[in-house]
């Protein structure tokens, strides 16, 4: 099969240009957000970090979501595919929460005057998190590819039913991070500007997510490739 | 249907047989959860943080990790003579085993908590009367949720080489939130308020109970069988 | 593999790889009632592989079996396996053993468990805990129990190990028992003096297939002799 290996290398190539193009994307958006966006009164040079920290929030819950969705097709299809991309999305996410859990208490110090506090959606971030890095722990811990896929499903499937619950059990908490501002009823509470650069960013991270699920992908593909020439097959 | 039940019924039994034959783990959690809220009772100062506050906060510890000992003893068991493909090999549904051992491992937990409870009410002073039936019944159905999950996610855990680590890895996240509910209803309950107050949190842990019950029934094969 | 009924139990196809190796690459087995398989050929060759397959407890990466027409994992309970442990719970009786195995299998019914007992003479043993019993005694409660619903297919790993001579010659006639009454049985085993008597056909597996298969010669001296040859070739 060096069609799998060959269709690995360029799925590789595909997920690095998007990811180029998403990193660009990212650098003009923090120019953007710097120089060409007006700083918002009360918060000062602090409040920039809204133009990553929420995006990158998303990136995270697409991830997550994607990944979930991937494991309910996963049993129900049997596909090993659909594992291999469940995979690659929660590792991504681990990434993308890992983003948010530094810039949350960059921001929140400066703002809050603590570096972490139990506030809902950082919380959730966090667990999130944690659930990505147990996914991840229990794939490493077990070797053989189908029962690694459906355990993987599994975990997959109720992480995703558990997020609703911690949602409304964080909410149970004060919440002194600041209300939503774009996902409001009444249209988002944004100066054109900000707005602009605000859907900017949350743009350039899907496609940063697009880029680096593929390339993610790309690698689990070779990675397969390499397992099954080892174990002697017709390759 | 009474396929289900029997079937359920005969794991659980067989579980439970073994563990009241053997007793070891059953001791070690309770003695555990007694240790655990002595910790806790050392480790603040009681000028600062009153009985009443670190008081259910060290039950509930307590309860989380005696449900991790229960968990992990359930399918060790099975791996005694591969007792496992036997359970695979029976024309018996998975939902049904996944029932008795989720019913097998409440029961351990209830039994750890009928030890700790009383003596988190004793080492703290709890005003037992004031909080009345709401007490049991957030035990009950916080147990539920922790054991629901637990049991799905030990009979895969079990299966890695860190089986007693991977566990609590994976069930952590799970965790939050009946802990916090029942927590949260627990701290009203022995402030006085009466249990229409914290009715919220009641119907939050029954729906939490429910929807992973029924996702372990449904998932269970899919860990289980190849 | 041609067989001289209809298959009970078929399987087409079987491919399994573990790992580095591909151990079995599209074996093809049928039995028929009252047909007795052995199964022989050198240690690692995946005879018990093949027997979990046919079980339904190792899913195959590539190929079918089937037990009475159906997929085997649809017909579980006409099928009864012994592997090489014994499936029994060390703090539990005899008696509470056999009692969950029928639970399980839906064959719980008064006076069944005191039959199953009688039949597989461990009443004098019936309340001893499965810890307290020789390998001998494990071996016979853990056969009663892969039998205990009566399954028309049986399917045993090595189930001579570490029985003594009489402890053998008791499963053998059990053996050509359940054989008479139409039971299809195969049978892994590497000592083919075992069971000789209960076996009507024999075949063996190496390097992924079969090397050899046909009915039972009439010694086991010959078997031993064409086995030494098939693998030699």
């Amino acid at each position: 099969m060096n069609d799998q290996l060959a269709r690995a290398r360029a799925l590789l190539s595909l997920g690095g240009w998007i990811t180029l193009v998403a990193l660009l994307g990212a650098a003009g958006v923090v120019v953007l957000a710097l120089q060409f966006t007006p700083t918002e009164v009360s918060q000062g040079l602090a409040q920039k970090i809204f133009y990553i920290h929420p995006p990158a929030a998303w990136g995270a819950m697409l991830a997550f979501s994607l990944c979930g969705i991937a494991s309910i097709a996963f049993l129900f299809l049997g596909d090993l595919r659909l594992d291999r991309f469940a995979a690659s999305s929660a590792e991504v996410g681990l990434a993308f929460s890992a983003v948010m859990l530094t810039t949350g208490p960059i921001w929140g110090k400066p703002i809050w005057g603590t570096w972490w506090d139990w506030d809902p959606r950082l919380t959730l971030t966090l667990l999130l998190f944690f659930l990505f890095l147990g996914y991840g722990a229990l794939r490493n811990a077990v070797h053989d590819p189908r029962e690694r896929a459906r355990y993987s499903a599994v975990v997959g499937i109720m992480a995703l039913v558990l997020v609703p619950f911690i949602h409304l059990s964080v909410y149970l908490f004060r919440t002194i991070h600041p209300k939503p501002v774009v996902l409001r009823p009444d249209g988002p509470a944004l100066p054109p500007e900000m707005l602009r650069t605000f859907l900017l960013s949350v743009a350039v991270f899907t496609l940063l997510y697009v880029g680096l699920v593929i390339m993610r992908y790309a690698l689990g593909l070779a990675k397969d490739h390499a397992e099954a020439l080892a174990g002697g097959e017709d390759v | 249907m009474a396929d289900l039940v029997r079937i359920a019924f005969a794991v659980a039994a067989k579980d439970l047989r073994v563990e009241f034959r053997t007793r070891s783990t059953l001791l070690a959690a309770a003695v555990f959860a007694a240790l655990i809220l002595v910790v806790f009772n050392f480790s603040r100062d009681p000028t600062a943080v009153p009985d009443s506050v670190i008081g259910p906060t060290a039950l509930w510890v307590a309860v989380a990790f005696a449900a991790v000992v229960a968990l992990n003893r359930g399918f060790i068991l099975e791996r005694q003579n591969a007792a496992m493909d036997a359970l695979r090999l029976a024309p018996a549904p998975r939902g049904a085993l996944f029932l008795g051992k989720m019913v097998a491992n409440l029961v351990f937990v209830l039994l750890v908590e009928a030890i700790a409870a009383p003596l988190a009410v004793l080492f703290f002073d709890l005003p037992l009367t004031t909080a009345g039936w709401g007490l049991p019944l957030l035990l009950v159905l916080a147990s539920v949720g922790l054991v629901a999950v637990g049991t799905l996610l030990s009979a895969m855990a079990v299966r890695t080489r860190f089986a007693e680590l991977m566990l609590p890895v994976l069930l952590l996240p799970f965790l939050v939130p009946p802990l916090t509910a029942a927590a949260g209803a627990s701290q009203r309950l022995f402030d006085g308020r009466p249990l229409s107050e914290v009715v919220g949190w009641l119907r939050f842990l029954a729906v939490y109970d429910l929807v992973f019950v029924t996702l372990g029934l449904l998932l269970f094969s899919a860990v289980i069988d190849e | 593999m041609p067989s001289a009924e209809p298959g009970l139990l078929e399987a087409r196809r079987i491919t399994r790889r573990y790992g580095r190796t591909a151990v079995l690459g599209g074996v093809d087995l049928s039995i028929g009632a009252g047909e007795c398989l052995l199964i022989a050929g050198p240690n690692g060759t995946g005879k018990s592989t093949l027997l979990r397959i046919l079980a339904g407890l190792t899913r195959p990466d590539g190929g079918s079996v089937r037990l009475g027409g159906v997929p085997v994992v649809e017909a579980r309970g006409r099928l009864g396996y012994l592997g090489h442990e014994t499936f029994l719970y060390d703090d539990l009786t005899v008696a509470e053993n056999l009692t969950f195995a029928m639970r399980l299998q839906g064959c719980d019914v008064p006076g069944a468990l005191g039959a199953v007992l009688a039949r597989a003479e461990l009443l004098p043993h019936r309340d001893r805990l499965v810890r307290h019993l020789s390998r001998g005694l494990a071996q016979r409660a853990a056969l009663a129990r892969a039998l205990i619903h009566s399954p028309p297919v049986v399917l045993l790993d090595e189930p001579f190990t570490g029985l003594d001579a009489a402890s053998a010659a008791a499963l053998t006639s059990v053996l050509i028992e359940m054989r008479t009454a139409g039971v299809a049985i195969i049978l892994v085993g590497h000592r083919a003096e075992e069971g000789w008597d209960a076996v009507t056909r024999v075949a063996v597996l190496a390097n992924g297939g079969w090397v050899h298969e046909g009915p039972r010669p009439a010694t086991v001296p010959e078997f031993e002799e064409r086995v030494r040859e098939v693998l030699r070739g």
